[in-house]
């Protein structure tokens, strides 16, 4: 059903059958390592290239969830997947190999959101039986296409973020005892003017706010209606331009209900600079680290807004501006 | 940087309100990090060039270039052992001004792109980063030059 102009109410709330998390060497090591499935042991994956390493944790990722599931490849009716490779190859040539009909989309980092709301409007209309959706990052490959080569000195401001090596995904169904997803709200894509590509937090930071307030008013619920609201990449600078944002607009967040995923991840290391970014930065923390806060009862509603920053290495060069976009889907898990 | 397009007061605003939230590079000390080991790069490169001239017997004008030569090479190795970044990320300038950073900026490219193989891959982007350096440090020379002979035909 929908609600206002950009938000659905789903009145069969899809369940979430089975989740993954897979992450890198250095994500072996973060915060919330416990939340992972599985890691892989260096950052090439038995591959040739970084590119390919990432194709890798995609498969790897979908094989976990389908394995927890207790499912067959066959038995998924679609698979929607992105990435921010070129031409979103990595999702494209995972998807070669699983065989289950393919529908690859591109959002940047917010790509988790997009494909869960759509993914769950399939399931809802009874579009399918199984849906699944998928994405990964790589930092290495994410390095190589959007800044400098790897292993090139170039001194980082505070503002840089970190682009976490992993993948999640989630499986779909009508049934099941599992978290349902309850709404989504689809984003705009707003744009503030900030071309810094080592400062992404600000650039998405005001596409957050705009997507977490529409969903508020569309749904008609207050943000304690939540007991968490979580953006997707923000790193700490975004995340307190967002608090600052609410309170300009005098909405008002408790305390602890607001959080960034990309500060989750690894905390404050020094290494991260600002915070954990990628597609795979809200993916893994959502289907990872929440859900299972959800399965401990520490958590019953929650709202994550991934976020996404929609530049192309040629369009900064060319000096346009950095929009930035937000998809924000609703859990509830009620044991 | 070019100049900015015309924000809109809406975008002006937000902007001011997350300068005011984001952490500032901490220009003093990357100054004192980059004095510093800017400094020992260019005493090592210095030391070198002592002893090609002591045990080698290089002349003064001739040392220079095996010194470079080796400096070069560290650079390169460090780069391929994968220290190279984090040294830099603490130096900063200092890394990047000497010799050291252009090797660097060619290393690294060169081992990025070995995936695409040797032609495209390593040859094609070895000298992406280092390619304007070469390109703008040629025609300033050029231009310098020009000027230097100028005043020579007006006898200075």
């Amino acid at each position: 059903m929908l609600l206002g102009r950009q938000s659905w109410l789903f009145d069969n709330s899809p369940r979430i059958i089975a989740a993954a998390a897979v992450g890198g060497p250095f994500e072996s090591k973060c915060q919330i390592a416990e939340d992972f499935d599985q890691f892989t042991s260096d950052l090439w994956m038995e591959q040739d290239s970084f590119e390919k390493a990432e194709v890798k944790l995609l498969e790897l990722a979908c094989a976990k969830a389908l394995e927890k599931a207790g499912l067959k490849n066959d038995d998924i009716n679609f698979l929607l997947s992105g990435d921010l490779d070129n031409q979103i190859t990595s999702s494209s040539f995972a998807a070669r190999g699983l065989h289950i009909p393919y529908l690859g989309i591109f959002s940047a980092c917010s790509t988790s959101m997009e494909s869960l709301a759509l993914a769950s409007k399939i399931v809802d209309n009874n579009g399918a039986n199984y849906v699944m959706a998928a994405t990964a990052s790589h930092n290495a490959a994410a390095e190589k296409q959007f800044r400098y080569p790897t292993e090139y000195g170039a001194q980082k401001p505070p503002t840089a973020q970190w682009t976490v090596t992993g993948a999640g995904a989630v499986i779909l169904g009508k049934q099941g005892n599992g978290p349902r997803i309850i709404s989504a709200t689809i984003g705009k894509v707003v744009d503030m003017g900030i071309s810094d590509p080592f400062n992404m937090g600000a650039a998405m930071a005001p596409a957050a706010v705009d997507t977490i307030e529409t969903h508020l008013n569309e749904l008609n619920v207050e943000p304690d209606y939540y007991d968490l609201i979580a953006t997707g990449d923000l790193g700490f600078t975004g995340y307190s331009i967002v608090q600052d944002l609410f309170r300009k607009k005098g909405i008002c967040l408790k305390k602890n209900l607001y959080v960034d995923c990309g500060t989750i991840i690894y905390g404050k290391d020094p290494k991260v600079f600002s915070g954990a970014s990628g597609c795979a930065c809200s993916a893994i923390v959502t289907y990872g680290h929440f859900l299972n806060r959800m399965r401990r009862g520490e958590l019953k509603r929650i709202l994550v807004a991934a976020t996404g920053a929609l530049l192309s290495p040629m369009s900064y060069q060319q000096k346009e501006s950095i929009p930035g976009i937000a998809h924000a889907v609703s859990i509830e898990y009620i044991q | 940087m070019a100049k900015k397009k015309q924000a809109t007061p809406m975008q002006k605003d937000y902007q001011i309100r997350a300068k005011k939230l984001e952490p500032k590079r901490k220009v003093g000390i990357n100054i004192l990090r980059a004095f510093i080991s800017g400094g020992s790069i260019c005493a090592l490169a210095q030391l070198l060039q002592i002893f090609f001239i002591n045990v080698f017997h290089f002349d003064e004008s001739k040392a220079g270039n095996p010194a470079t030569a080796v400096i070069i090479f560290l650079a390169a190795l460090l780069t391929g052992l994968g220290r190279y970044d984090q040294i830099a990320q603490w130096a900063g300038a200092g890394t990047a001004v000497p010799i050291t950073g252009f090797a660097n900026s060619i290393a690294s490219a060169a081992i990025e792109h070995r995936s695409e193989g040797f032609v495209l891959g390593v040859g094609g982007n070895m000298f992406k980063i280092a390619g304007p350096v070469i390109v703008f440090g040629t025609f300033a020379a050029f231009v310098v030059a020009i000027i230097k002979l100028v005043f020579q035909a007006l006898g200075g």
